[in-house]
């Protein structure tokens, strides 16, 4: 379902992946390995079309794609059940009844989200993914500032409920998420310093 | 769009400041105008129309930075970029929030001030048309100023010196029409004029301030 072939991405207007190719099924997970600075949160706004790539292709469902990352999207001024409904309205979909229970949050709902903790945050963030019903998903550490307990939580939310819905999802992350997945390693995909296309925006 | 517009609100409504900010300068300026220039009411009748325009353009201009930097800061832009809302249509609902918590509320108040400034009594009904025909049109500018400055460390000065010129007219057209209605004369056309750039703002500018917050996002 989702497919990417030869991806030169860049950052700052200098590429820093090069000719990145791979494909993930409906039901599967990938995930993204690689030291710090290699380039996997370039690479997941990219695939989600928030940054524009260089070449190459990234073909996935129009209108399926979603993307997470370190920052969750949490008004401080709104409860829980107010920013996720906020976000159910915006993608069209209905709040699913059992998502509070899913991550844990069902004792938090009139909370505001300025009085909840990092790791609380994190969840109602990743319940935002049950919230949008989006298929194809692009995490960029997902699991920071979450305990052991709540990553077995988002892991059994993926699993049982995304991958089983014919989902996808491809993960940076540092940690094991404690079933077997794919990993892809990017280090033999750093781009040499010579690849092109960066110079002319770098100028601009 | 309607779930923005409804959370911009309650954003504004629930965080304070939003609301309360642009009025309360509004105020201040022209309770003060008064001492600063004498109580003169032949003067200050004259004054009136200008400075009340210039006075709620100001306070339309005090809170545009926060249009998208709280969003920025947070994620939500970018979330709402990969939503299906298209980002032509947050911009058009975040001006349409920002006129709603400072325009609408400093046009329903200016004839209120106007009253502190002796406006003439000729001048109300136009003050009044002329704030509802010209503030959307602040808050569309301000909206695509705060666009090109999202993400920006203390991009506030730099906003006010772009959207400044592009107020311009607007005021030119808005403080025209309610002097002409002070002295009796055609409002009409500064009216007109006005409503021109109101339209034109809003059928332009929400695809430039998405264009530009694409490229902010990279």
């Amino acid at each position: 379902m989702l497919r990417v072939q030869n991806l030169t991405c860049a950052r700052g207007g200098l590429p820093v992946l090069a000719d990145v190719s791979f494909e993930v099924a409906a039901g599967e997970v990938l995930i993204l390995r690689g030291p710090n600075g290699i380039g996997k949160t370039t690479l997941l706004r990219t695939l989600a079309g928030l940054q524009p790539a260089i070449s190459g292709e990234v073909s996935y469902p129009d209108d399926e794609g979603a993307y997470a990352s370190h920052a969750d999207g949490i008004k401080t001024a709104l409860t829980v059940t107010e920013n996720l409904t906020f976000w159910a309205d915006v993608h069209g979909a209905a709040l699913p009844a059992d998502i509070l229970e899913t991550f844990d949050l069902a004792d938090l709902r009139d909370r505001l989200g300025g009085t909840l903790s990092a790791g609380q945050k994190r969840r109602l963030g990743l319940a935002r993914l049950g919230v949008i019903g989006r298929k194809v998903l692009f995490l960029d550490e997902p699991t920071v500032s979450l305990d052991r307990f709540s990553v077995k939580l988002f892991a059994d939310w993926l699993q049982n409920r995304h991958l089983a819905a014919g989902g996808l999802a491809v993960i940076a992350t540092h940690i094991d998420l404690g079933f077997p997945a794919p990993e892809l390693d990017l280090t033999p995909f750093k781009a040499s310093l010579d690849t092109g296309g960066g110079t002319d925006e770098a100028f601009l | 769009m309607i779930a923005l517009l409804l959370r911009d609100l309650r954003l504004a409504i629930r965080a304070g400041g939003g609301f309360g900010l642009g009025l309360a300068f509004f105020l201040i300026v022209v309770v003060l105008v008064p001492f600063g220039v004498g109580p003169e009411t032949a003067l200050l009748s004259r004054i009136a129309p200008g400075i009340l325009w210039v006075a709620s353009l100001l306070a339309a201009l005090l809170s545009l930075d926060r249009i998208f930097a709280l969003d920025y800061e947070d994620g939500s832009l970018a979330l709402l970029a990969t939503s299906p809302l298209p980002l032509e249509g947050a911009a058009l609902m975040k001006a349409l929030a920002h006129w709603v918590t400072t325009g609408l509320p400093l046009t329903l108040v200016a004839p209120a001030l106007g009253f502190l400034l002796s406006l003439a009594p000729e001048a109300y009904a136009y003050l009044l048309i002329s704030l509802l025909i010209g503030t959307p049109a602040l808050s569309m500018i301000g909206t695509f100023g705060a666009a090109l400055t999202v993400g920006l460390r203390r991009g506030g000065l730099l906003l006010s010196l772009l959207v400044l010129p592009l107020y311009v007219p607007t005021l030119i057209f808005g403080a025209e029409a309610v002097r002409r209605g002070a002295e009796g004369l055609d409002p009409t056309g500064a009216l007109m004029l006005m409503a021109g750039i109101t339209a034109g703002s809003f059928a332009l500018l929400p695809f430039a301030t998405a264009a530009v917050l694409r490229i902010n996002l990279r």
